[in-house]
């Protein structure tokens, strides 16, 4: 089967990222499937950066460790990455900066002779990936024409250059079929809450999750979309409630920092009853923690924060397709049951790199909210109030409205068993099942296939979708649960539901977890 | 001219001789008012923080926003970007705007959106019984600061002058004539409008007749001229024993931050086209 990883490192300044999502573009003109996983410090120059750019044959949403392609533009990354090359892999280096064996490429003195800028060095070397793996200089050029939109004719010159400067050694074939858009998934979140009738937009930057404010700030005007950067996350959860209050249905964004200060926001949602959506991209703490890197610890947070007892949505959607489909239902939800919703995403899968699949996506339709009514006199009330939104310490008032408000978890767990919130991937009969949640979607069905075991995928963390997770599970003697924190927060609320995890396998360095990882623990635990 | 029901079922729980009660007389008669020059009484929104002045929402039956401790100013923001064409205008404490929340209050001034905010300014928490704030001049003693305060008070509207707020403007709570005065003019002002109301809190800190020594309408006063404005709101600091100023101190225009958002969003099947037009330049 056709499956190869291309990495592009250097310093953080010579366009590593724009460099990798060319390659893909172009891989993905050949017909293949493509996944990116970004790595990259919380700097703006320097430090060390890389793209690893997988193609397959089959879709994929995980990273390999080891690459068939490294494209080095500086000593560190021959040094930090030569390693991971399979047998057969290629280095393509500057060899006018850099020393190491492999295909070099005098890219620098190249770059010299034509007199352009020095963060072309990325163009001439895709010219000279293209041409060492095979793949046709129109096809490049093509990319090229639609991707760079400054000094197009100089990238092409300088691409053409490293492109004719390099020897031909593998041959890449196109598989005849269509390439699929490949996005990010802020922006497929972004898109799923655009088409459930997103009317405003509202954040702090932070990441994971700036890229959702990007995107919704760079799209205002074509989706019809009010996008508010304000003074804090403070400012931003409360301005989210005037929205609500006024009728516009309105989302925040944030990572685990800013959602701190916007839990006296999210309980007071759940007091006036309304609607909030939160979407929470986590990354590793506790504290600032590591900023730019990955995980999946802010799922007890995500269902405790916020003082008192109020109903709330839950979701962690694995991929673009899922996050298309849960991020409008989310903000359906909240809006037809008048409570908080937050989706869980976190770096992998918010900043990762994915073909989206337009048909197979699933569509959440459009909850329409009651508009401003004039007429009537609306009241919102952070302290407990009666039904018409007075101030009330009464004790039955206080009773009646609390269970009011609670009742509404029931509801929606009902309307939930409706949906597929988990799903089964792998052998299906196997009695030894991973079972994951949120981004680890990819690897673990990627492993499980692979050793033929079962994987059990969950989207909706709250209401816990207890009937579909022990359906999805029946049969399995053995549950290992993946997770990127190191408490095994979802084992954890799946041992209180009577659903019994065998062993736990966590990953909490900051990095996802790859599938020859994954793979090697997992074998470990089935022997 | 039509009467408005203005009340409702909540009982009054402010102390016999609370300053908030000319605020809120006041303001009902401004709401009044603005009804019979056509601006409906439906299309006005109340918002109100946290402490004895927010209560002011529950006893006036209009739409209303009943905020937390320090957040008046984004909620009344979003309203007014969300549906400019509403009148929001934020009630809110010194404990309330001028501590816990005045980075908002800053940015509002600086977006110059265009809401009204009224400063229940009595200088005191009175709901939490009795400890300093933001506007305490140096020395009070409070319950949490039972030797006297060690730090010198903020003068509120020269925070907002530098800021950008484009109306400014002081009463108390012993004139309600003025107030209703001033309250008119800062709601009907186009821009960010704030009114600082020395509104006296006669349980905790009772300054009645402290301020009606020491108070003065303005006169001849430019409100356009930003040098005169600035003299006259610093002639007393909110500290050390002065004449105080009361009137309309600034006044100037600037476009203000609701206007960069009227945009509509386009019908469900549009949305659709152009989603798939999005994914479609993504290939």
């Amino acid at each position: 089967m056709k499956d190869f990883s291309v990495l592009i490192a250097g310093k953080a300044g010579f366009g590593i990222d724009k460099a990798g999502s060319i390659i893909a573009s172009i891989l993905n003109q050949l017909g293949l499937r493509i996944y990116i996983y970004r790595d990259y410090p919380s700097l703006i120059r320097g430090g060390h950066t890389f793209s690893i750019i997988r193609a397959s044959e089959k879709r994929i949403s995980a990273h390999k460790d080891k690459v068939d392609f490294v494209l080095a533009l500086d000593q560190e990354t021959v040094i930090l990455h030569k390693q991971r090359l399979n047998k057969k892999g290629k280095l393509i280096y500057d060899s006018s900066a850099v020393k190491s064996e492999g295909l070099g490429i005098g890219i620098s003195n190249i770059i010299k002779e034509e007199n352009a800028s020095e963060i072309m060095r990325n163009t001439c070397i895709i010219g000279s990936f293209c041409k060492i793996a095979g793949i046709n200089w129109e096809i490049l050029d093509k990319v090229f024409r639609k991707n760079i939109d400054r000094e197009l004719d100089s990238n092409l010159k300088i691409a053409r250059r490293g492109f004719d400067a390099a020897q031909q050694e593998g041959n890449i074939e196109a598989i005849r079929r269509a390439p699929m858009p490949l996005i990010t998934g802020n922006e497929a979140i972004g898109l799923g809450l655009v088409n459930a009738g997103l009317k405003a937009y509202i954040a702090y930057p932070m990441t994971p999750s700036s890229g959702i404010l990007h995107f919704m700030a760079s799209n205002a005007e074509n989706f019809g979309l009010k996008v508010v950067h304000p003074e804090s996350e403070i400012s931003v959860m409360l301005m989210s409630l005037g929205f609500a209050y006024a009728g516009e249905k309105c989302v925040v964004g944030t990572s685990g920092g800013g959602f701190c200060l916007m839990t006296e926001g999210l309980s007071f949602s759940g007091m006036a009853e309304l609607p909030a959506v939160i979407v929470l991209g986590q990354r590793p703490g506790p504290s600032t923690g590591l900023p730019t890197y990955t995980s999946q610890t802010e799922l007890k947070f995500a269902l405790s924060a916020g003082q008192g007892e109020f109903t709330r949505f839950i979701v962690a959607p694995a991929d673009p397709e899922d996050a298309y489909f849960w991020a409008g239902t989310a903000l359906n939800l909240a809006w037809k049951y008048r409570i908080p919703s937050i989706i869980l995403s976190d770096k992998t899968m918010a900043e990762g790199i994915y073909n989206f699949d337009t048909g197979s996506a699933d569509k959440p339709g459009e909850e329409n909210p009651a508009s401003w009514q004039a007429g009537l006199v609306k009241k919102a009330n952070s302290y407990e109030h009666d039904p018409a939104g007075i101030t009330t310490e009464d004790p039955d008032i206080t009773k009646k409205m609390q269970d009011m408000r609670l009742a509404k978890e029931k509801s929606l767990a009902k309307e939930l068993e409706g949906c597929s919130c988990v799903k089964v991937y792998g052998n299906k009969n196997s009695k030894n099942a991973l079972l994951c949640w949120g981004s680890n979607k990819g690897v673990c069905v990627e492993a499980a296939e692979k050793l033929n075991l079962r994987a059990v995928h969950a989207s909706v963390i709250w209401p816990l979708p207890v009937k579909q997770l022990k359906k999805s599970l029946k049969g399995a003697g053995r549950i290992i649960s993946v997770e990127n924190n190191a408490t095994a927060q979802f084992a954890g609320l799946c041992n209180c539901a009577g659903i019994k995890i065998s062993k736990n396998i966590l990953k909490y360095d900051g990095r996802p977890f790859s599938v020859e990882e994954l793979e090697r623990l997992v074998k470990k635990e089935i022997k | 001219m039509s009467e408005f029901n203005l009340n409702t079922t909540a009982k009054n729980t402010w102390c016999p001789g609370c300053g908030n009660f000319a605020i809120m007389n006041a303001f009902k008669t401004v709401l009044q008012s603005l009804s019979d020059e056509g601006i409906p009484i439906d299309n006005v929104v109340l918002v109100s923080g946290i402490g004895c002045h927010a209560k002011i929402v529950d006893y006036i039956n209009v739409n209303s926003f009943y905020s937390l401790h320090g957040r008046v100013v984004p909620p009344a923001e979003a309203i007014k970007i969300a549906r400019p064409g509403l009148k929001v205008i934020g009630f809110s404490g010194d404990g309330d705007s001028y501590g816990e929340g005045i980075e908002h209050l800053i940015f509002a001034a600086k977006r110059n959106i265009d809401i009204t905010m009224i400063i229940h300014n009595n200088r005191v928490y009175g709901l939490t019984t009795g400890q300093y704030t933001p506007t305490s001049p140096l020395g009070f003693r409070g319950r949490s600061t039972p030797a006297g305060t060690k730090e010198a008070p903020i003068n509120p509207l020269e925070l907002m002058l530098s800021s950008g707020a484009t109306f400014l403007a002081r009463g108390t709570s012993h004139g309600i004539e003025l107030l209703k005065k001033i309250f008119k003019e800062a709601i009907l002002h186009k821009g960010f409008s704030l009114v600082d109301v020395l509104q006296v809190c006669v349980t905790y800190y009772n300054m009645y007749e402290y301020y009606d020594k020491r108070v003065y309408e303005l006169s001849g006063h430019d409100p356009q001229d930003y040098n005169q404005a600035l003299a006259k709101i610093k002639e007393w600091d909110y500290n050390q024993d002065a004449r105080i100023p009361l009137g309309v101190f600034y006044r100037s225009q600037r476009p203000s931050f609701e206007e960069n958002f009227l945009l509509k969003r386009p019908d469900a099947p549009e949305i659709n086209s152009k989603i798939q037009n999005y994914l479609q330049q993504a290939i």
